[in-house]
């Protein structure tokens, strides 16, 4: 109350964010559905500021002191650029089947790959989607709880376009769609982008994304998937989070999950100097499920944040949430997870787990797992845990003659499994060949420490 | 055992009207002006004949206040509170400095009697063994009537008074410890605590005492338009142990009455301080109308190696209770403990929980809440563990569980947990479940009726925390829970 | 007067369409033991449980009569203050509550029901001390909390000694002998013998036709689609176990 009363004091970040919406504003108009989202995201961010640590969200992601400067706006990539990103591209590993790009936030169908898009798929540019379409206008504007949430505001204050992936009714795709957002080499950018990924009733579907960069260079991202699993459908959604060392990463995932439907999401995060990732999910329907899950992987003094709010809104659905950090060196993990539970959700069954294993004495965690229960037929459990990898266990590998270094791989690797192996239930291709990719990412960051 | 079938028995006996405390005494009392000023800290205290040092600290602790702002971060919901329309200070005339029970208004003595708390020693030595005995500290409003056996604790070196008296008996203890865990800058109850408190009890037990009886304060509201602001201080010397008991009652009013006290309690080396307390203040009728505001900061310092503080709190009265018992654990190997049981009904709001705050080695700490929400109450649970760098091996269990009864309550859990210590090991667990109809139809099955079943599985469920209660109070503490629970199903 | 008599009784899980007793009739007469078998799904349990008064399934005709007064409107603890007793097929966990407050507890709601004042102490402990002897209860399971980490066995032994301290006018054993190995169901079934008698009537449900071996039934009744279908004496046990269900089943249908 009384903080309001008073002008903040903008940082040079803020100073900077300001100018390129004026900026923005001026050289780029565009369609008035996107112009009104730019305008209530930018007022939203002038009228808070960068979120800091008294604001409770942000608690132990403090962006006023995370985020110093706020980087140029990207803009549409150039011919060079789009060759380095080629060359990129193709040392990086396909996950999926078809491979849609963004090269610094900007749709590239030229470097589109993996053959033509699976029938029943269609991509399309967002902007032209909201203008003739109000769902997706209404869809992309957001649920209340995301539209209060800062970055997903400065997201919408820099939205130039986005991409619309819609899954057709009742296909079932025999892999997962590949997105890969790439941010190029050279001088560093804030990097918007926004896909919106339909999929139809009674269909299933897979997405991969993976976000990756340059090393050493201290570009800036917001990204924003808002994703809604109609009736009957489902949805695995993989996450690469693998940003070159200095990026500052902050991604938001909006999920609405109709009735009787799935929605499967796994994250892996070894990138970025700083990243958060917020999902803010929500059951609109009866009998689904949800499972989110995440294995945050950080060493030096890299800081990664996952916020989650699951909200059952409805009655007789079920969520877990299993997320796991394994920090090195000096590295934050942060853990806010919170399950709402709506006065007529009864049936509800919630259950949410955070574990953390600290391989060195420098690191910190913060978990806050929240429960938040208005219905009183409903089961729900959060636990956590957090500490050294069990003594016992590495006493008795290594007494079976298992070196030390191996020994700490082999325990992290089956904490980490924890949180991989079940994920995506449906019968895609893709989901196996993620998993073992996953795997494969935790194997490899082990390795890489010694 | 034998409670259980009381607390049936109690279930079955109550009338609609539950709260039995809720009488008032009608005796003369000397009233500070209304309001809140400088002046009225002034006034509390002259009235306490207070040394020069203790005014200043008052007045620092007000100053700031006043550019302090209330607290809006726990999930309670209460219409702003008017801090110029109650009184500060109240206080029975004929208390002017009684020498002995004799000269205490029979009218006082008659209430205590009427809560279950005898205060003339040969009453409460009829019929008890001596190491059953407790040594009550009242106090009435604002002002300590009279503490028991206070002359034989002496015996051992222990100190039980009024803070109020100890202020001038023993003031160099008081002005050592006093704000040395709350300082005056804590939180806004906290500070608005230093500047107008105007009782509460004091205990010292002196190096490798273990206190010879079970100390305790019962805090009695009784004057309308009263805030109480109780302080109490607590200094357990190296190797020493104390068990305290705290009760609290208020008459049914229709008004709104703030409680806002502190505790603070100092463990050195090797000593151990359980603290127990059954609030149970007016919670206001099923409509929400009245009761108490308990606002209260209670803390725990275990400065000294291998010291051990435990929090045990049975809370089922007050219309909000704002309350977070917290232990600092400062000396190496020391342990802190929080048991809680939380029962809300009607219209209460409770947001309670603790703080683990690990800075020594090998430090640990045990958390078990059990938060039991029924009618259209919210309950709240907020937690914080945290191990700072140098906290190597630190050591947390919590356990928390809800248990909701009726689909117009809310149970909430808020823990925050942080390590900077690999070394550290937490383990958080909470679960929000409703009572099991499957034991529900057991139960009923062996003829337990609808009430009795469910006193029964509530009483299994807040088991864990009942037993640490010393055993008076876990009797107590268990019709408390009954009763509360009374009408919450049907 | 019949001790149990149950008419045209139709019953349903309250939140399914499905009915699961079709009309069923049964009739028990005081001292006897009546044995219902039938397939799985034909609605043991849930006789059982409606009897019993659990909220879930819902009454839809029909009445059950204990001693001549229809007990279907009663609540359950007014039903088990009129003797009947249900032994669990899976007896519920109560986790901090006593085993020794909770037989208290019943005991003592079903006297003060009864217009008795509560058994004094001593007496109750010698009565329970007395009982778990004779069904191999130690006094560390008596000193556990309710159910909470006993062993199926000890489970349904548990329930038993329940029976034996509430005297029931009625009890009805559901699938007792599920998840006993030999040496339990003797036990078992030696503590439900000691306790047949001429006021007494037992139903006991089973699926297999072991248990009655070791429980001589009076009378048999075959449940199907629930409703009773065929009765007879024991000899019809032992033709279910050497020609299975399959059998009565068609010719009835």
């Amino acid at each position: 109350m009384v903080m309001n009363a008073i002008t903040p004091i903008r940082t040079p970040a803020e100073q900077a964010l300001i100018g390129a919406f004026g900026a923005l504003r001026d050289s780029r108009p565009t369609s008035a559905a996107l112009e009104g989202l730019r305008i209530d995201g930018f007022a939203r961010f002038e009228a808070s500021g960068l979120p800091h640590r008294r604001v409770e969200d942000w608690k132990y992601t403090d962006l006023r002191v995370l985020m110093r400067e706020a980087r140029p706006l990207a803009v549409a990539p150039d011919a060079s650029v789009l060759l380095a990103a080629k060359v990129a591209l193709g040392r990086l590993k396909r996950v999926g089947g078809s491979r849609i790009v963004l090269v610094d936030g900007f749709h590239v169908p030229d470097l589109a790959d993996g053959g033509a898009l699976p029938e029943g798929v269609t991509v399309s540019d967002l902007a032209a989607a909201m203008a003739q379409r109000p769902e997706i206008a209404a869809l992309v504007t957001g649920q209340p709880a995301t539209r209060a949430n800062i970055a997903f505001a400065l997201n919408n204050a820099f939205l130039t376009d986005g991409l619309l992936i819609e899954v057709a009714p009742g296909t079932e795709l025999g892999h997962a769609l590949d997105l890969v957002s790439i941010t190029s080499d050279g001088a560093p950018r804030l990097v918007t982008s926004r896909v919106v990924v339909v999929v139809g009733a009674g269909a299933s579907a897979g997405i991969v994304e993976t976000h990756c960069g340059p090393a050493g260079v201290e570009y800036q991202k917001n990204v924003v998937m808002q994703v809604v699993v109609h009736d009957g459908a489902t949805l695995e959604h993989g996450r690469r989070q693998v940003e070159g060392d200095q990026a500052l990463h902050l991604a938001t995932l909006e999920a609405s999950v109709g009735a009787e439907a799935h929605f499967d999401s796994l994250t892996l995060t070894t990138g970025a100097a700083v990243s958060r990732s917020q999902l803010f999910v929500r059951f609109a329907g009866e009998h689904s499920n949800v499972t989110l899950r995440g294995v945050s992987m950080l060493k030096g003094r890299q800081h990664a944040d996952t916020a989650l709010v699951m909200e059952h809104a409805v009655p007789h659905c079920q969520s877990r949430e299993t997320f796991k950090h394994i920090l090195d060196g000096e590295a934050h993990g942060v853990f806010q997870g919170k399950i709402i539970v709506q006065p007529v959700a009864q049936k509800t069954d919630g259950r949410m787990m955070s574990q953390t294993i600290m391989l060195a004495e420098g690191p910190s965690m913060d978990n806050k797992p929240e429960l938040e229960i208005f219905a009183d037929d409903v089961a729900c459990a959060h636990g956590c845990t957090c500490g050294e990898l069990d003594a016992d266990l590495m006493f008795y590998l290594k007494a079976r003659g298992i070196p030390h270094k191996e020994a700490e791989a082999l325990l992290v690797e089956a904490f980490a499994r924890e949180a991989i192996e079940d994920f995506g239930a449906g019968p895609l291709a893709v989901v196996e060949e993620l998993r073992e990719a996953m795997l494969t990412s935790v194997t490899d960051w082990m390795r890489a420490r010694s | 055992m034998p409670a259980v079938q009381e607390t049936v028995e109690q279930v079955r006996a109550i009338d609609v009207d539950q709260y039995k405390y809720g009488f008032s005494t009608d005796i003369e009392m000397e009233l500070a002006p209304k309001g809140l000023s400088e002046d009225i800290v002034r006034y509390i205290s002259a009235r306490k004949n207070e040394p020069a040092w203790m005014l200043e600290w008052r007045l620092d602790a007000y100053r700031r206040w006043l550019t302090m702002r209330e607290p809006d971060w726990a999930r309670v919901d209460y219409p702003q509170i008017d801090f110029q329309d109650m009184y500060y200070y109240a206080a029975p005339k004929s208390n002017a400095a009684p020498k002995s029970l004799d000269e205490i208004d029979p009218a006082i003595l008659e209430t205590y009697k009427k809560l279950g708390i005898p205060l003339r020693e040969q009453e409460i030595l009829a019929g008890v063994a001596p190491e059953n005995r407790i040594a009550v500290d009242a106090v009435f409003d604002s002002v300590s009537v009279v503490t028991t056996f206070k002359e034989e604790l002496k015996k051992s070196g222990v100190i039980f008074s009024s803070i109020s008296e100890a202020l001038h008996e023993h003031p160099e203890l008081v002005r050592k410890y006093i704000g040395s865990v709350v300082p005056t800058t804590d939180n806004y109850y906290a500070t608005l605590n230093a500047a107008v408190f105007s009782d509460g009890s004091f205990v010292y037990i002196p190096p490798g005492v273990r206190c010879p009886m079970e100390l305790s304060t019962y805090f009695r509201i009784n004057e309308q338009k009263t805030g109480q602001f109780e302080r109490t201080l607590i200094i357990a010397d190296k190797g020493s142990y104390v068990s305290y008991l705290e009760g609290c009652t208020a008459p049914m009013r229709d008004e709104n009455q703030l409680h806002a006290a502190v505790v603070e309690l100092i463990a050195h080396d090797d000593a151990e301080i359980k603290y127990s307390t059954v609030q149970n203040w007016y919670p206001g009728d099923s409509q929400g109308k009245g009761g108490i505001y308990n606002f209260v900061t209670k803390r725990g310092d275990c400065r000294g190696a291998r010291s051990k503080i435990s929090w045990t709190q049975v809370e089922t009265g007050s219309a909000i209770t704002w309350k977070y018992p917290s232990c600092i654990l400062r000396g190496d190997d020391s342990q802190g403990e929080f048991y809680s049981i939380a029962v809300s009904n009607g219209a209460q709001q409770v947001d309670s929980g603790t703080k683990m705050i690990h800075l020594g080695k090998n430090t640990r700490s045990r958390i078990i809440s059990k938060g039991i929400s029924a009618g259209r109450s919210q309950n709240t649970y907020r937690g914080l563990v945290s191990a700072h760098r140098r906290a190597t091996n630190a050591k947390n269990f919590t356990n928390c569980d809800s248990l909701l009864i009726g689909n117009a309550c809310g149970a909430h859990t808020v823990p925050y947990i942080e390590s900077k210590t690999a070394s550290a090991v937490f383990e958080h667990e909470a679960t929000t479940s409703k009572v099991s109809e499957d034991q529900m139809f057991y139960c009923m099955q062996r003829g337990l009726t609808q009430e009795e079943a469910i006193a029964l599985i509530v009483n299994g469920f807040v088991k864990d925390v009942l037993q640490q209660l010393p055993m008076e109070f876990m009797v107590e503490a268990q019709k408390l829970i009954a009763i509360s629970l009374e009408g919450s199903v049907g | 007067m019949s001790l149990l008599e149950i008419k045209n009784l139709t019953a349903k899980l309250a939140e399914e369409d499905k009915q699961i007793l079709n009309g069923l009739n049964l009739t028990v007469e005081k001292g006897q033991v009546a044995a219902i078998m039938g397939p799985n799904g034909s609605g043991k349990s849930t006789l059982s449980y409606v009897l019993a008064g659990r909220e879930d399934y819902e009454v839809t005709n029909g009445e059950a009569l204990l001693d001549g007064e229809n007990i279907l409107e009663l609540s359950p603890d007014e039903r088990a203050a009129k003797g009947l007793f249900l032994a669990f097929q899976y007896p519920i966990e109560i986790p901090g509550v006593g085993q020794m407050t909770f037989l208290k507890a019943a005991l003592n709601a079903q006297r003060r029901k009864n217009g008795l004042d509560d058994m004094p102490t001593p007496e109750f402990m010698k009565l329970v001390n007395g009982r778990a002897k004779e069904l191999g209860i130690s006094q560390d399971m008596l000193r556990r909390s309710v159910n909470v980490g006993f062993s199926g066995g000890e489970k349904k032994r548990n329930e038993i000694l329940q029976m034996a301290l509430l005297q029931p006018k009625l009890a009805i054993l559901d699938e007792t002998d599920s998840g006993l190995d030999i040496d339990a169901l003797k036990i078992v079934a030696d503590g439900v013998n000691a306790m047949r008698s001429p006021d007494r009537g037992f139903v006991v449900i089973t699926h297999y036709q072991r248990l009655l071996d070791y429980i001589k039934p009076d009378v048999v009744h075959v449940l199907s689609a629930g409703r009773i279908i065929k009765t007879g004496g024991p000899e019809l046990a032992l033709e279910l176990e050497a020609k299975g269900y399959a059998d009565i089943v068609g010719k009835a249908a």
